[in-house]
């Protein structure tokens, strides 16, 4: 028989004005096992933990009931002195008489009796109680950061200055992600690459970083502390340790291809860095444009190039790497407007997206800096900007809104008047968004002072007529029909999700939202958290976001990951699943329904009529089960149990409430 | 190839000689349609409040009478009711069986509901009837005009891209015209506003012919005989240059070297300025 | 929905139930005004029929000239971000109107012979099933 105690809070008159704690403490020193019962004003107070402490020594308590608040608020505290005073922590059960009783009931006379059978319950319970100890897990002092654009450098480099090494993965041959496709930045106007150059470099250079570009994650598997990824380092069939990044191959390579990095716009060579301040300054080449590989001749650039770094043989590597956080850091795209075709986007050179707008200000972009028309080169006089294209519409597009178009058609509308003088701009927006630090300001100058015209309404068609493009649509708020002969229209088109962000997330455990946004463990509270431990987001990748909030989520996942690599240990979970394995039978109904990935098959050998019969059965891995229960529901023979909620004990409760009187 | 065919109204009347070249290619290659016997009007307009039942009657008769078999028809509009009045018919089961019900017949919203270009795009291909062409329309500059009823809705219609069609220009292609496009070729020509609202529907269809004549259309194709209609009798006379407005049959069949005898809308392609 | 008098205005609650289109999706955009092919010719402009719907003016509906002149060429459906079927809408009121307030609206007797011989059928019985009870 075990030797419980019972201790019940008032917690001021928060349970004691509903629950007449006297009777309660009376007939919980008449449950099965119970040598002793007690009250306080306040349990949780250093007072109150003090009595529980004096109470386990002196009376020799096995077992501890404590009658107060939800678990969730105080289990870890009492669960804490019950330790100190020399008793296995999860020998303690709380029975939750507050918000489960005294704060949903009025009458003392119906609320008492209640608190008493969830006293019971919980010493029922508290009887069958094993002893528990949480694993402890070794954690690798390294992290991995996925994707090295403006949110994974900032991570990265946060990681670094703390002491920890990091590996930045990057598919493109360069590091700077979208940052580095824009001219200036809004609301400051400082250059893009001004700010975003020297931090490149920045994670180049720092001995704690090491970039991994041109590379992919194949494959992650283990578990917080533990991750071994298999990275795949694509050929670049060029040489990056001899490379000098002197640019002789792509001056002389005769063939090219269609810029990613400039939208299409402008073409790139068949051996390119995809940008002027490429990190690192070391080229590749482009398998499917490239004359040698399509056609076996040319070779001119390895011919040209001084250090013969060119190497056609290389061959792509993988890294298999141990890695104890990772963070994501994947961006977005930019939804292609060709949908909706009353814009007539790709009809004509004169409608571009936000992004493409964005090169043509870049002094190496697709017009070297200029801005014109690609029709026919001319400056254009009236463009017409489009707000909300594929943004909150739930019909064509996506629901949400992109958060970043209201100020960046701001600043491409100011940007256009400060290059093209003589030029007019004309936003057809839905509402104007301008919630941040300076941004509402800088709208409004750029309607008060750099002759933007904004149309509350939207745009029905647009077509070419003669040298122009005829925007025809209507301001709602005066009711009239407007036509605009315009020389260029600008398309904000929608912030969405990497196309192919849904596998990415599979490979590292971490779920996705109906637009295929990572999603975070909670929306508010762990916003750069996900559900599967050690691993966190950063960025656009996980909704619409401008650079100030980028950086912000992407210091913050640092944050996280920092404190998990400061950890020698890890905690695990102590309440963890356990499969009987001489009565499982195999059917792994537990696997499937694993949300975390912690069960998997394993083979046994049994003795069996003399011989030994090998079989499969389910095992869990304690350092991945968050102690959900799921697989136990899901077990067909109940052979599954959850070390702290065993079927048992969870019948047990049942049964005191229900078989008393 | 084996179809019921669902004329309608104006099919037998004013648009005669869209049915009769369409019969005449439809022989020569080799897509048999079959008239159904004793139809009656395909509704007219889809109703769109969901209390006005009697007015699906029709369509679900006409529907049913097919016994799932392919139905085709040529008027945009009938082909436009009946295509909707089947998606209803698929999806409600309440107005499925208040309808029939009421009609005493047994019709689920199966079999397939066709325009007799989707017969040539998907069923023959144009590809193949490019090769059946025997008097290709060249240097004839042709633009289509598609209205509304084909591509809209289009998630019931699924007839085309609703904002970027093509159906009707691959058709020109496959006939060896010289296609053109122009940007008002899925907007509404003014429908029976023609009846009621002159003006508004002259607006419209000086805008559609505007927008065709300066794509460098020479001739104009159209599946619908009041789109033809307010295109021929709408349009404000301003001396501009004349458009001739086709049914798509009639060019069909003469590039397959038909020569049809025809009544119906004025075959001798009356200008359309000159209203 | 309710007037400015907070008295339910009995055609904006037919008009949901029989269309099923709630006006409260709108978020007055107007891409509706600036797809429709006829806005020029209206007295009220498609967002702006919503807008009264919005606010329950329903005699100004009743009175606009707007729900007339509406072909249903769904151009304003198609392209609705909110995924509003207006052209449902306008033919709610339509209805709504020849249903309770004034029957028919056009017949036969208002056509010339000309037109009467000229129109093609499909004219005729489509725009009598518009503008009749």
């Amino acid at each position: 028989m075990p030797r419980t105690g019972v201790f019940i809070c008032h917690c001021g008159t928060n349970i004691a004005g509903t629950v007449d704690i006297d009777k309660a403490v009376e007939a919980s020193r008449n449950f099965p096992g119970v040598v002793h019962a007690d009250e306080y004003r306040y349990l949780c107070s250093e007072m109150g933990q003090d009595i529980i402490k004096k109470a386990i020594e002196e009376q020799d308590l096995d077992r501890v009931v404590v009658g107060t608040c939800s678990p969730r608020m105080h289990e870890a505290t009492f669960r804490k002195a019950a330790a100190e005073a020399g008793l296995n922590p999860y020998l303690l059960e709380v029975a939750n008489i507050r918000e489960h009783c005294s704060w949903v009931h009025k009458d003392m006379g119906e609320a008492t009796p209640k608190a008493i059978s969830l006293l019971r319950a919980a010493a029922a319970k508290a009887a069958l109680n094993t002893a528990l100890e949480a694993p402890r897990l070794d954690v690798e002092k390294r992290a991995l950061v996925i994707g090295g654009g403006i949110a994974g450098i900032q991570a990265a480099l946060d990681i670094a200055e703390a002491g920890y090494e990091v590996d930045i993965v990057e598919r493109e041959p360069s590091i700077g992600g979208r940052m580095a496709q824009l001219e200036k930045t809004f609301p400051t106007l400082d250059c893009s690459a001004c700010i975003l150059t020297p931090k490149m470099v920045e994670a180049a250079q720092h001995p704690n970083v090491n970039l991994l570009t041109y590379s992919e994650v194949e494959e992650v598997k283990g578990f917080v502390g533990q991750f071994d990824v298999k990275i795949k380092k694509k050929a670049r069939y060029v040489d990056s340790v001899k490379c000098t990044g002197c640019g002789i191959c792509w001056e002389k390579c005769p063939s090219k291809a269609p810029s990613e990095f400039e939208m299409g716009l402008a073409k790139r060579k068949s051996i390119y860095v995809p940008f002027a301040q490429a990190v690192p300054n070391v080229p590749v080449i482009d398998r499917d444009s490239c004359l040698y590989f399509r056609k076996g001749r040319c070779q001119i650039c390895e011919k040209e190039c001084p250090p013969q770094a060119i190497d056609y043989e290389q061959q792509d590597e993988i890294i298999e790497r141990r890695y104890g956080a990772i963070i994501m850091a994947t961006g977005f795209d930019q939804l292609d407007p060709t949908i909706y075709g009353e814009y007539g986007y790709g009809q004509h050179p004169d409608i571009l997206t936000g992004l493409e707008f964005e090169r043509l200000f870049n002094a190496s972009g697709p017009t070297g800096g200029k801005i014109v028309r690609l029709s026919d080169g001319k400056p254009p006089k009236k463009v017409v900007f489009i707000q909300c294209v594929g943004s909150r519409d739930k019909a064509r597009g996506m629901n949400y809104c992109s958060k970043i178009c209201c100020m960046y058609t701001a600043k491409q509308a100011v940007l256009l008047k400060e290059k093209v003088p003589d030029a007019k701009s004309y936003v057809f927006y839905i509402d104007v968004r301008t919630a941040g630090k300076g941004y509402e300001e800088f709208q409004r100058r750029a309607a008060e002072e750099y002759d933007v015209a904004y149309l509350r309404g939207q745009v029905g068609k647009i077509f070419p007529e003669e040298d122009h493009l005829v925007v025809r649509g209507v301001d709602s708020l005066s009711g009239r029909l407007i036509e605009i002969n315009a020389d260029m229209v600008v398309l904000a088109a929608a912030s969405i999700a990497r196309c192919d962000a849904p596998e990415v997330g599979r490979l590292v455990g971490i779920n996705s939202d109906s637009y295929n946004f990572f999603n975070e463990a909670h929306p508010k509270l762990k916003p750069v958290e996900t559900h599967t431990a050690g691993v966190f987001i950063a960025g656009a990748c996980q909704s619409p976001k401008d650079i100030p909030d980028t950086v912000s989520q992407a210091s913050a996942a640092a944050v996280k990951a920092i404190g998990l690599l400061s950890k020698d240990k890890l905690q695990g979970e102590a309440c963890t699943a356990e499969v009987n394995q001489a009565e499982c039978s195999g059917c792994l109904y537990c696997e499937a329904v694993c949300p975390y990935s912690a069960i998997s098959p394993v083979e046994i050998e049994e003795r069996y009529h003399g011989g030994t019969l090998k079989r499969t059965v389910a095992e869990v891995n304690p350092a991945l089960c968050k102690g959900c229960g799921s697989c136990t529901v899901a077990c067909r023979s109940g052979t599954i149990n959850l070390k702290g909620f065993s079927n048992e004990q969870i019948l047990a409760e049942v049964d005191a409430i229900c078989l008393q009187r | 190839m084996r179809y019921r065919y669902f004329p309608g109204c104006t099919l037998k009347g004013q648009a005669k000689n869209m049915e009769d070249t369409t019969m005449a290619a439809a022989e020569a290659l080799g897509i048999e349609l079959v008239e159904l016997p004793e139809w009656q009007c395909c509704g007219a307009v889809y109703p769109l409040y969901e209390d006005e039942l009697i007015s699906l009657l029709s369509p679900v008769r006409t529907l049913a009478a097919a016994e799932g078999e392919p139905l085709v028809s040529l008027c945009a509009a009938c082909h436009h009711v009946l295509k909707r009045a089947q998606e209803l018919m698929s999806r409600n089961e309440d107005a499925r069986t208040k309808v029939t019900d009421f009609l005493e017949v047994e019709y689920s919203g199966e079999g397939r509901v066709l325009h007799f270009l989707e017969v040539l795009r998907d069923d023959l291909g144009f590809d193949k009837l490019a090769e059946m062409v025997k008097k290709p329309l060249e240097g004839r500059k042709a633009a289509a005009y598609y209205g509304c009823l084909l591509l809209r809705p289009s998630k019931v219609m699924q007839f085309d891209d609703p904002e970027n069609p093509s159906i009707m220009e691959d058709l020109l292609k496959a006939l060896g015209a010289d296609v053109v496009k122009s940007p008002y070729r899925t907007e509404c020509c003014g429908a029976y506003l023609s009846v009621t609202e002159e003006g508004v529907a002259a607006d419209t269809v000086d805008r559609i012919l505007d927008s065709a004549r300066s794509a460098g259309a020479e001739v104009l194709i159209t599946a619908c005989p009041l789109c033809r209609y307010n295109l021929e009798n709408c349009a404000r006379d301003d001396g501009k240059k004349p458009l001739k407005v086709y049914y798509f049959s009639e060019l069909l069949a003469e590039a397959m070297g038909l020569t049809v005898e025809t009544a119906g809308d004025d075959s001798s392609k009356e200008e359309v300025s000159q209203r | 929905m309710t007037t400015e008098s907070g008295k339910k205005s009995r055609l904006i609650e037919e008009m949901k139930a029989q269309s099923g289109q709630d006006p409260n999706s709108c978020y007055q955009c107007g891409k509706c005004s600036a797809a429709c092919p006829v806005t020029a010719a209206l007295d009220l402009m498609p967002h702006q029929v919503i807008r009264y719907l919005q606010l329950g003016l329903e005699d100004e509906l009743a009175e606009s000239k707007t729900p007339w002149i509406c072909a249903s060429c769904f151009t304003c459906a198609a392209r609705c971000p909110r995924d509003i079927d207006l052209a449902r809408m306008m033919e709610g009121i339509r209805l709504s109107v020849l249903r309770c307030r004034e029957g028919n609206k056009f017949g036969p007797a208002d056509l010339t012979p000309e037109q009467l011989e000229k129109l093609p059928q499909q004219a005729l019985v489509s725009g009598f099933r518009k503008y009749n009870k």
